[in-house]
């Protein structure tokens, strides 16, 4: 029985076996769309509207608030002192769990997960109960002066808690793919130990690094629940950039809320665009081999 | 430079990888270590090149101990399997960076260095890729590569672990030539690691044939081939036909039947009979020391192959003989046997 199709029913036919009919194809894109529009771009829409309501001159006005910009300083400090630790323990943690077998490694890498896994403000709270006033050591830093909770100290010993995975995360798995016996060459030529890991280690990771580095980034700068709780919000003081918007909210002074909030929005774009591009760089040096 | 090695042992928890080894590598010598997965052989090579370290015993080259050095300072070069090219560095720095890593004061300034490099681009006959990237290069150059590498700091050993391994069959012939070659012209004391019996053969100058962290058998290609010297190196090297049979009182024999050979001084007791396929001539029936039944005979090129099923016992054992093409064989003929050159081991309980 062999029936030679007419032209139209041939052209109707699916063309991939992997292809839904097109009412289901709709369906799905639509759904997609329509959340991301209400989760995603809704919000920032509506973050950047309200910050300029009353103008360009209230946004500038707001932000030039010695308030406000005190908070930005903070944010950067804290962000740089965050980023800064978390590079130096990340290249750390990585190079020791993927390049040496030692006991406790496993629970090591465990370990680096446990600030995904608890809540912010727990995150806080543990810091509070180990230096705060009625803390572990609360009496002997009192009696020492030193200041740590509602501090500028505490401020980056959370955020650089919460933070500590991204770097740490990111290269593991990097520098276990790549193994060891580009070092063991390296060393087998007379290169120390130093040297080994400048010219061989550090430059086949380096895009990885950079990648973690700017999700450890955005996280530092954005932290609120961590940051909250020790930080005992003294305006101009101890108030990051998230501390703010939520202050000023509260207050009602929406333009000027919005206006930092706009800010952190910003760096979330840029944050997204050079991800982008690094996530390029990443799979041409994967593909590479 | 000699490399003498004593009483080496190394183990990984429960496993040893080397018990007890003992090797002394003369110098300019082309040396294979050959072995099957597990055999140690690896794990000695590193040890010498010191990427591993050894749990008891001596390393000395030249009378110097080795063990006092590490790897950097050894002036080992290290060939590895998988290459190790440094992937961001293009070839003229991979070959390059065991000079720029060379401390400030004995370090050549970047005429030397250039100069060197491309010595040994020429020397692998690579100069044109100086400046590609390993991604970009096929299996057999970057093994070229890494081997100019090595050779860049002036190795005073060159040790190779499975140096062809991971390239196809064509390749890696035409590297074993050119290896063997190599040698020749730059004579640096060579230790190389293989499973591939027929590339140890072919490129060593002498074979170490190990097996379960131990040294079964150290000679030239022809000894180990010829002159095994036990049943593990009878049966890995070379194809064998293996034949349980007993020795007493000077007899040999293979279930109730008398074999008609001597026992060549073995043992009495339960022992492995080994005979190299081609080493059998084929008789009339009745006129061999063994006899049995032609099963299936594929022939290809100069020799034809075939089953012949030996009565033994009541029972059936099945053995693989070569025979020149010559002589015809047909399924189901009765043939005899007769062992030209074999070798008689104990039993391996």
């Amino acid at each position: 029985m062999s029936q030679t199709i007419p032209m139209q029913e041939f052209a109707s036919a699916r063309k991939s076996a992997r292809t839904e009919p097109a009412p289901v194809r709709f369906i799905i894109i639509a759904l997609a769309v329509t959340f991301l529009t209400v989760f995603v771009v809704l919000p920032l829409v509506i973050v950047f509207t309200s910050a300029f309501s009353r103008g360009v001159g209230a946004f500038l006005n707001a932000l030039a608030d010695p308030e406000a910009f005190a908070a930005i300083k903070l944010t950067l400090i804290v962000a740089a002192i965050s980023v800064l630790l978390n590079l130096i323990f990340g290249v750390a943690a990585a190079w020791a769990i993927s390049k040496f077998e030692f006991p406790g490694k496993t629970m090591l890498n465990t370990l680096i997960d446990l600030p995904f896994s608890v809540s912010p403000v727990i995150s806080g709270l543990v810091f509070v109960l180990l230096f705060g006033a009625q803390g572990l050591l609360g009496a002997w830093l009192q009696a020492n002066d030193v200041h740590i909770i509602f501090a500028i100290p505490g401020i980056v010993l959370a955020t650089t808690f919460v933070t500590f995975p991204f770097v740490a995360r990111e290269m593991i798995p990097l520098m276990q793919e790549q193994g060891t016996s580009e070092e063991e060459a390296a060393l087998s030529l007379g290169a120390s130990g130093l040297k080994t890991f400048w010219r061989v280690t550090l430059p086949n990771v380096k895009w990885g690094l950079l990648y973690g580095v700017l999700l450890c980034n955005a996280r530092a700068m954005g932290e609120f629940g961590a940051v909250s709780v020790v930080s005992g919000h003294i305006r101009g003081e101890t108030n990051t950039m998230p501390l703010l918007v939520e202050i000023l909210y509260n207050e009602y002074q929406f333009v000027a809320a919005f206006a930092i909030a706009s800010l952190l929005a910003m760096l979330a774009l840029v944050t997204l665009v050079i991800k982008i591009v690094l996530e390029g760089r990443l799979e041409g040096h994967h593909s590479d081999h | 430079m000699t490399i003498e090695v004593r009483n080496i042992v190394k183990r990984f928890g429960d496993f040893t990888a080397l018990d007890n080894v003992d090797l002394r590598v003369e110098s300019g010598e082309l040396l294979a270590l050959l072995g099957p997965s597990g055999s140690g052989k690896t794990t000695l090579l590193r040890i010498i090149a010191g990427l591993e370290w050894p749990d008891a015993g001596s390393i000395s080259f030249d009378g110097e101990n080795a063990l006092a050095r590490g790897a950097g300072e050894r002036h080992v070069g290290f060939v590895f399997q998988h290459y190790a090219l440094f992937r961001h560095m293009n070839v003229f720095e991979n070959v390059a960076f065991g000079l720029r890593v060379q401390p400030r004061a004995v370090r050549p300034n970047e005429a030397a260095i250039t100069k060197r490099v491309n010595e040994l681009l020429d020397l692998v006959q690579l100069g044109w890729l100086a400046n590609r990237y390993p991604s970009q290069l096929s299996g057999g150059q970057r093994q070229r590569i890494a081997l100019a590498r090595a050779l860049a700091i002036e190795p005073r050993i060159l040790l190779l672990d499975e140096p062809f391994g991971a390239l196809d069959a064509k390749v890696r012939k035409e590297l074993r030539q050119w290896l063997r070659a190599l040698h020749e012209e730059i004579h640096v004391t060579s230790i190389f690691v293989t499973h591939d019996q027929e590339e140890a053969l072919e490129v060593a100058n002498r074979v170490v044939v190990m097996d379960k962290g131990k040294i079964e058998q150290i000679g030239t290609p022809e000894e180990v081939y010829d002159r095994p010297q036990t049943a593990f190196v009878h049966s890995f090297i070379g194809e064998s036909i293996v034949l349980p049979v007993e020795v007493r009182s000077g007899r040999v024999r293979l279930g109730d039947k008398v074999l008609g050979i001597e026992t060549n001084g073995a043992a009495s007791g339960p022992s492995q009979l080994f005979i190299r396929r081609h080493d059998v001539s084929l008789e009339a029936p009745g006129n061999g020391d063994l006899e049995g039944a032609v099963r299936r005979v594929r022939a290809f090129g100069p020799i034809q192959r075939a089953d012949v099923a030996l009565q033994t016992n009541g029972s059936e054992t099945m053995i693989e003989i070569d025979a020149p093409r010559d002589r015809e064989l047909k399924v189901g003929e009765l043939i005899g046997l007769k062992p030209k050159r074999y070798r008689i081991f104990a039993a391996v309980k």
